[in-house]
């Protein structure tokens, strides 16, 4: 699990490290994991993306994803203190760790009826 | 999820919803009740002129979520037949955006169920509206759902108990994690 490039360091630096080496050539494939994230409504039009795939380090929870996504697009944390995350079509608790491949959903409030 | 002998039937399209249709999948002749809803466009909010709504969904979520509302309700009440469907695109004003139809055996159980299946959608299904107005728009947000919203990031946590009973039934998670708790306030009334 641990990436090798990674010991030397504190967790919390390694996590930055892989995150910002991601491209790099020395990365193992098994410290990084690659899921889709779909936004829906009012995210959507704040990232002007409907959905866009994103690597973060493994053992990442949901939190951490929705806190690198509010780094990459300023302007969500707007609507960051009423949206649900769901992970493969469930709501989740931040605590989850995202899988590879997984599916993240940031739903804003909803409406339907 | 429901045992393989219910009748559920849940449908998310941009076709307008055929009531008459619904009306017939939930017809049995063990049945002597069909509770109904629709839900349809208004033409005015907050006196704005509304012109059309405009729906959209997180289509296998909520389906899932819809179908596990229908596996909650078969758990409080005694049910034949459920009939969801939800339209989705630009439904105009006077039509209907949603129509729930529940069968039973008696009144009591297809009214209440009914009830409680519309609250449960509103409150966690993941489906949008955008209201239209002569001169602006806005997406609409359900104060069901902000009222449920930390639970629904928190089921596993808030829901152990009554979760892991619901969990055995359907060796799988639920979709809509606090309608177990939804339950326990009806069986209060």
């Amino acid at each position: 699990m641990n990436s090798p490039t990674c010991t030397d360091l504190s967790p919390v630096a390694a996590c930055l490290k892989e995150a910002d080496t991601m491209n790099g050539d020395s990365k193992k494939e098994s410290s990084l994991v690659k899921i889709k994230v779909l936004f829906f409504v009012r995210a959507r039009d704040i990232t002007g993306l409907s959905e866009m795939p994103l690597e973060v380090s493994s053992r990442s929870t949901t939190q951490d994803y929705l806190k690198k996504l509010l780094v990459m697009f300023l302007s969500l944390e707007e609507i960051q203190g009423c949206v649900v995350l769901a992970l493969n079509e469930e709501y989740a608790v931040d605590t989850i760790v995202v899988q590879d491949e997984d599916e993240l959903a940031i739903i804003p409030p909803i409406s339907g009826g | 999820m429901a045992a393989e002998d219910d009748k559920n039937l849940v449908e998310i399209s941009e076709n307008t919803i055929d009531i008459a249709r619904y009306m017939n999948y939930v017809s049995a002749p063990q049945a002597g009740a069909i509770a109904t809803f629709a839900g349809t466009t208004r033409d005015t909010f907050e006196s704005k002129t509304v012109l059309e709504l405009r729906y959209e969904a997180y289509v296998p979520m909520a389906i899932r979520c819809i179908k596990s509302i229908c596996s909650s309700a078969r758990v409080s009440w005694n049910l034949y037949s459920i009939a969801v469907a939800h339209r989705l695109g630009t439904v105009p004003v006077g039509e209907t955006s949603i129509f729930i139809a529940v069968s039973s055996v008696h009144r009591a159980d297809a009214l209440e169920a009914c009830r409680f299946i519309i609250d449960e959608v509103k409150a966690t299904v993941p489906i949008w509206k955008k209201e239209v107005y002569s001169n602006g728009e806005v997406w609409k947000e359900n104060s069901e759902f902000l009222e449920r919203r930390s639970d629904l990031g928190n089921k596993d946590v808030d829901c152990s108990a009554k979760m892991a009973e619901s969990m055995e039934r359907s060796n799988k998670k639920p979709c809509c994690g606090t309608k177990v708790k939804v339950d326990d306030d009806v069986s209060q009334k």
